[in-house]
């Protein structure tokens, strides 16, 4: 009976998800391009999101490293955009972020707690300034054009990267992967000694959702036509991953989608406050932690379980 | 006499460094909070000292007297209102710590905010004691001197007040120990309290002598925090007399970059920070 009743809400949760996918791949035709331009802000909030916690929500380790990866995959485009197509441009894109992510996680994540926060910040804004240096002392220019893509072309990449990002979370989660993250972040030093290779599985977890933040940097870049490492780098999209992850519930896939959607369109809406704009932002992040320290999946559920008490 | 002049230069930007990483270190090595708005009161206290001195024409020598006790309050007050209250939300302290990254972070917005509405965005700067000296041949204006020799004076002082007085050993024990030093009868809640505000203190007075050299914008926070960060780590993480030496030594190697590759000075300072945290974690002077 519960077995029934189990396969058969998972099929609509199935059926669900279809239904809105559907729907997103047939959007862009019917609204203004202002929705078509908040939902692609939608879509690489959520990638970034996603990404950040799948390795960062079960393991306990503050990643600031987003940045750093979304620079490098706006960079990879700035330099290789005009010379190849640009499905191959997004790949590389993830790439040189996913050897990042690797080479960094390699070395850095025997680091913990909150030495890996600083080692992570201190990455995003290190690359930010050498590369700045570079281009200024070696190139001699600030900032470079890219070629621009299509809205469209742009939006379905992104609906993809999305996908792939979610889909890719959800079988990490279900793996042996999924287990072992959850391990290290219980207790690694058990995790550790029960015959799990802590430090691979950490950094090829880290590399894998590092590639689709770079991808997502790639694709993301040919909006604007031209990029600077302030922009490109900018601090804010290392902080607001995990500040959509808190927001949304930490330990839910939907949490962080719900998290990152709802996020991004307060976000959206603050812009009808440009003088208050980051007043109104700084509030609501210390809000977040004040008010809904479990989440908004917290909160839905608290109100649930009150409702079918009474 | 270039060696002179890097090695003097350098220890005028370390005075500064040490002062501004001091106040960082108290914070998250007693009140345990990474304060990324850090920057912000630097920012604040370089406006305030702005706003004293080009209307009423008060020196930003007295500004410093202004600032510090304003600032100290300031600072335990957020503590009151805001960490408080987080610390018992998160529960444990691991749990904390990665909390007050973006609770702080929250703060910034909101200080930065406030500043561009009080100041506007532009760059902003004032000229006090700008005499050319003559220090063993290399020329200086007074007032990087004067800020020096400030920096030194606030260092030291702060020094043998964290060594020699009761409440400075405290202060210490709580940062090395918090469940011991409430065994002895220290309160921990009134520690964090001051601990914080005495952050926002030593980052007002860094902010107001920086003014007096630089020039300043609403936005100059962030990079100051980042400053911090890199000598709190060079000097150990929680490690107060540490980030005091870490910031001379870090103001040398930024004034000898500048002299040999300028533009690089921090992007060295990044991969030096990088370096230590992979090699020793726990600073140069971590036991």
């Amino acid at each position: 009976m519960h077995i029934i009743r189990a396969n058969q809400k998972r099929f609509f949760q199935l059926l669900f998800l279809i239904f809105i996918l559907i729907i997103l791949v047939i959007i862009p035709g019917y609204v203004p391009v202002y929705y078509v331009s908040l939902l692609l802000s939608i879509f690489k909030y959520t990638v970034l999101t996603v990404s950040w916690a799948t390795f960062c929500g079960p393991t306990g380790y503050i990643s600031l490293a987003s940045a750093a990866f979304l620079g490098t995959g706006m960079y990879v485009t700035a330099l290789i955009g005009e010379k190849v197509p640009l499905p191959l441009v997004v790949l590389f894109g993830g790439l040189a972020s996913f050897l990042l992510a690797l080479l960094v996680g390699l070395a850095s994540l025997r680091i913990r707690g909150i030495f890996f926060a600083i080692f992570t910040l201190g990455l995003s804004e290190g690359l930010r300034h050498f590369i700045n240096w570079w281009e200024i002392s070696r190139v001699g220019r600030q900032g470079r054009w890219v070629i621009s893509a299509p809205n469209t072309t742009i939006f379905y990449t992104m609906l993809i990267i999305l996908v792939m990002t979610v889909l890719a979370s959800y079988l990490i989660r279900r793996s042996k992967f999924g287990l072992a993250l959850r391990g290290i972040g219980e207790e690694e030093e058990a995790a550790n000694h029960i015959g799990i290779n802590v430090n691979a599985v950490k950094a090829i977890t880290f590399a894998v959702t590092s590639f689709w933040i770079g991808a997502t940097g790639a694709i993301i870049v040919t909006q604007w036509s031209y990029v600077d490492t302030a922009t490109a780098f900018d601090v804010s999209y290392s902080f607001t991953p995990t500040l959509m992850a808190l927001f949304g519930g930490i330990g839910q896939i939907y949490g962080w989608v719900l998290g990152s959607v709802v996020f991004t369109i307060i976000t959206e809406l603050l812009l009808i406050f440009p003088y208050y704009y980051m007043l109104i932002f700084g509030s609501i992040i210390i809000s977040v932690f004040l008010f809904f320290p479990s989440g908004l999946v917290g909160v839905v559920q608290k109100w649930w379980k009150g409702g079918l008490v009474e | 006499m270039i060696v002179l002049d890097v090695i003097i230069a350098g220890l005028l930007t370390g005075g500064i460094y040490a002062l501004l990483a001091a106040g960082f270190s108290l914070q998250y090595g007693v009140s345990r909070v990474l304060n990324v708005s850090h920057g912000e009161f630097i920012m604040l206290g370089a406006m305030a000292s702005y706003s004293l001195y080009i209307p009423f024409g008060i020196n930003p020598l007295v500004s410093l007297a202004i600032v510090g006790p304003i600032f100290f309050i300031i600072g335990s007050l957020i503590n009151k209102i805001l960490f408080e209250r987080i610390r018992r939300l998160a529960g444990s302290m691991e749990v904390f710590e990665g909390w007050s990254i973006l609770v702080s972070f929250g703060l910034l917005f909101i200080i930065q905010n406030i500043a561009l509405l009080a100041w506007g965005a532009d760059e902003r700067g004032y000229t006090f004691l700008a005499i050319p000296i003559n220090l063993l041949g290399a020329i200086f204006p007074a007032n990087r001197l004067v800020a020096l020799l400030l920096a030194v004076v606030i260092g030291l002082s702060f020094f043998f007040f964290l060594v020699h007085t009761r409440l400075g050993k405290a202060i210490r024990a709580a940062a090395q120990e918090e469940t011991g030093a409430q065994l002895i009868g220290i309160n921990i809640h009134w520690m964090h309290g001051l601990c914080f505000g005495f952050g926002a203190l030593l980052a007002g007075l860094a902010g107001v002598l920086i003014s007096t050299m630089f020039t300043f914008s609403p936005f100059m926070g962030l990079p100051y925090t980042i400053i911090a960060i890199i000598v709190v780590v060079l000097g150990g993480l929680g490690n107060i007399i540490g980030s005091l030496v870490g910031g001379l030594i870090l103001g040398l190697i930024s004034s000898i970059v500048l002299h040999i590759e300028p533009g690089l000075e921090l992007a060295v300072l990044y991969m030096l920070f990088m370096l230590m945290l992979l090699v020793r974690p726990k600073g140069i002077f971590g036991k």
